[in-house]
């Protein structure tokens, strides 16, 4: 069985070079099916990688209780002591508690590419700043000063965004702000933002709230502590996250809506693709008539002349799924894009091609082998031995 | 008697309407005989000989080739009944043409258990025997009609089958071809003992035959009766 099905494959195989224009609808379909699909997901992917992968365990972000994300939070000014004085969290060197009430609002800045407007996220934050995220580094430049007009531009938002380079002087709220350094948090969300102090943005703005408090804690083990200290305190209405859960929860949106567009849109190409494979297969069968009837007249069982349409079916596939992978690849892996995040301000990502991802589409490829070849491996079977011997 | 069929009919359905084709037909052929099977377009003879082969199943009646009941036999059954019995040369030889020479006249042999090299060597003499060992690398393409229809001979021996089975062998090819080609099935039957049933419109092919039996409407006319 295996012998015979191996032997008509290789034949099958052999004869493509004659049918070269219908086997070639099936390869260029099924990659074009795993190029989008792949290519789409490694958007997920990457966005997911960057929102979800910010933030550490031992760093919790206090919100007004309800609030979804910082944009719609508010924490007052009095309540920020209150929150830094709760038990497990890190104090520094002078006994001052590790920890930012920040604040974060919108600027519009140029695209590089397009020259169009988008939101960017300005994050207010404190002199504390270094020791809250230890893995901010400033790669350019220096670190912004308190009570002086001075920003830093995450590397991400440097490559995405025009006038934000380092020395450059941008205009917010009639306000002129310097860019003196630029920092890059390894490629997390914060790499999209522009950071500033936050009572001088407060000032600019002419706020007067926080919108989050972010702290550093004493361990990972601390954050019970911390988090039932504040909701239990009548004085305070706020919820409590760890900063991944934070972080993967505003991932959690976008995520889902690119995978349903990536498997929306592939599914509608795969269902174009399975019919191209079925043509392709049908034709192979028909064009071979002779020669299946010819194999089963020798003695050839209809098994083996099934196996080998299937075969060639899913070696197409598999060919045409790999091309579309290694194209998603070579044009999209690493590519940084930006897109809304939950602050309503771009967030700068890479496009991540993951194995998963080129598994997955090479899994979706075999699939529409398989069921491209389905029906025209049934028509093999059936073929009518007699007529077929004498077609010319 | 290699070949014995009993009150043979086969009638075939097409829409509404039933044609009997074959009506209760007998016929015996002994081993080493070289039948020729003649008779005009539509009187039969090629689905008597594809039941002969077990390309095709009787409606009612009895076929036995080779001591086995081969209207009895399961589809795949009568597949490997024929990989071991039956060698078929048909009118457009239908050769693989993605296959040498070599190539195909292996292909009866991956159905048996012999090995890569005992395959190689049985298609270099079945080539041989056929008079074209020296273009067992060539593809159908690059042959002749009539060396194509060799190929086929050699691809149809090359298991050595009890029985040969030819539809039209010499019907696409001129004369002085269609005479070689001839030739070599009378040399088989002769020289190698293969017995051998051959279809054909053509009196000169059937006079290279031992025995000339003419159908007509679906019956054996009398007077060439087995």
């Amino acid at each position: 069985m295996f012998k015979q099905t191996y032997a008509i494959t290789v034949m099958n195989l052999r004869a493509i070079p004659q049918r070269l224009g219908t086997s070639s609808v099936i390869v260029i379909g099924i990659a074009g099916v795993v190029a989008v699909l792949v290519s789409v997901l490694a958007m997920a992917a990457g966005f997911h990688k960057t929102v979800a992968n910010s933030g550490r365990a031992d760093r919790a972000i206090v919100l007004r209780g309800g609030s979804q994300a910082e944009i719609n939070s508010s924490i007052a000014r009095d309540n920020l002591l209150t929150i830094l004085d709760a038990p497990g969290v890190q104090k520094d060197a002078s006994g001052k508690p590790v920890g930012c009430g920040e604040l974060v609002t919108v600027v519009n800045l140029p695209k590089i590419d397009d020259g169009n407007l988008s939101n960017v996220t300005l994050r207010g934050s404190c002199p504390q700043l270094p020791a809250l995220r230890p893995e901010l580094k400033i790669v350019e430049g220096r670190m912004f000063q308190p009570a002086v007009r001075e920003l830093i531009v995450g590397a991400g938002a440097a490559k995405q965004f025009a006038g934000i380079t380092l020395g450059s002087h941008i205009g917010f709220k009639e306000s002129d702000w310097t860019v003196v350094g630029i920092f890059t948090t390894g490629g997390d969300a914060h790499d999209s933002e522009l950071i500033a102090d936050a009572d001088t943005v407060q000032s600019a703005f002419r706020r007067s709230l926080f919108q989050s408090v972010t702290a550093l804690l004493t361990s990972p083990d601390a954050f019970d502590g911390f988090k039932d200290a504040l909701t239990t305190n009548p004085t305070l209405t706020v919820d409590v996250k760890r900063e991944p859960e934070y972080y993967a929860e505003q991932s959690k949106q976008l995520t889902k809506l690119l995978n349903f567009i990536a498997y929306f849109v592939g599914g509608i190409m795969a269902v174009g693709a399975m019919f191209g494979a079925l043509n392709t297969m049908y034709s192979a069968v028909s064009a071979r008539a002779r020669e299946i009837a010819t194999l089963r007249a020798i003695g050839f069982g209809a098994g083996p002349v099934v196996f080998s349409v299937f075969a060639e079916s899913l070696l197409l596939a598999l060919l045409g799924g790999a091309i579309g992978a290694a194209l998603s690849w070579a044009f999209f892996n690493g590519n940084v894009v930006s897109t809304l995040g939950d602050n309503f301000s771009q967030v700068v990502f890479r496009l991540t091609v993951t194995p998963a991802l080129i598994l997955s589409g090479i899994w979706l490829a075999l699939f529409i082998g398989l069921l491209g070849g389905l029906f025209p491996a049934i028509r093999s079977a059936r073929l009518p031995i007699i007529d077929a011997l004498r077609a010319q | 008697m290699i070949v014995s069929l009993k009150k043979v009919a086969k009638r075939y359905t097409r829409g509404k309407e039933t044609v009997e084709v074959l009506h209760s037909l007998d016929l015996g052929i002994e081993q080493g005989d070289f039948v020729a099977l003649m008779g005009p377009s539509g009187s039969g003879k090629t689905t008597l000989l594809n039941l002969i082969g077990g390309l095709d199943r009787p409606s009612e009646g009895e076929v036995v080739v080779a001591g086995e009941h081969i209207d009895r036999l399961s589809g795949a059954a009568l597949a490997r009944w024929r990989a071991r019995n039956v060698g078929f040369v048909f009118q457009f030889y239908n050769l693989m043409p993605m296959l040498s020479a070599q190539g195909n006249v292996e292909l009866p042999l991956l159905l048996t258990k012999l090995s890569a090299a005992q395959r190689r060597k049985n298609a270099q003499t079945a080539l041989t025997v056929v008079g074209l060992a020296d273009r067992a690398r060539h593809k159908p393409s690059e042959l002749s009609g009539g060396q194509q229809q060799r190929v086929a001979i050699a691809r149809a021996l090359v298991a050595d089958p009890t029985l040969l089975v030819c539809d039209e062998p010499t019907g696409d090819l001129d004369r002085k071809t269609a005479d070689e080609i001839l030739g070599l099935l009378q040399t088989l039957n002769r020289d190698y003992g293969k017995t051998i049933v051959m279809v054909t419109h053509d009196p000169k092919a059937a006079e290279f035959a031992k025995r000339q039996l003419h159908m007509d409407k679906g019956t054996l006319v009398p007077g060439n009766m087995p």
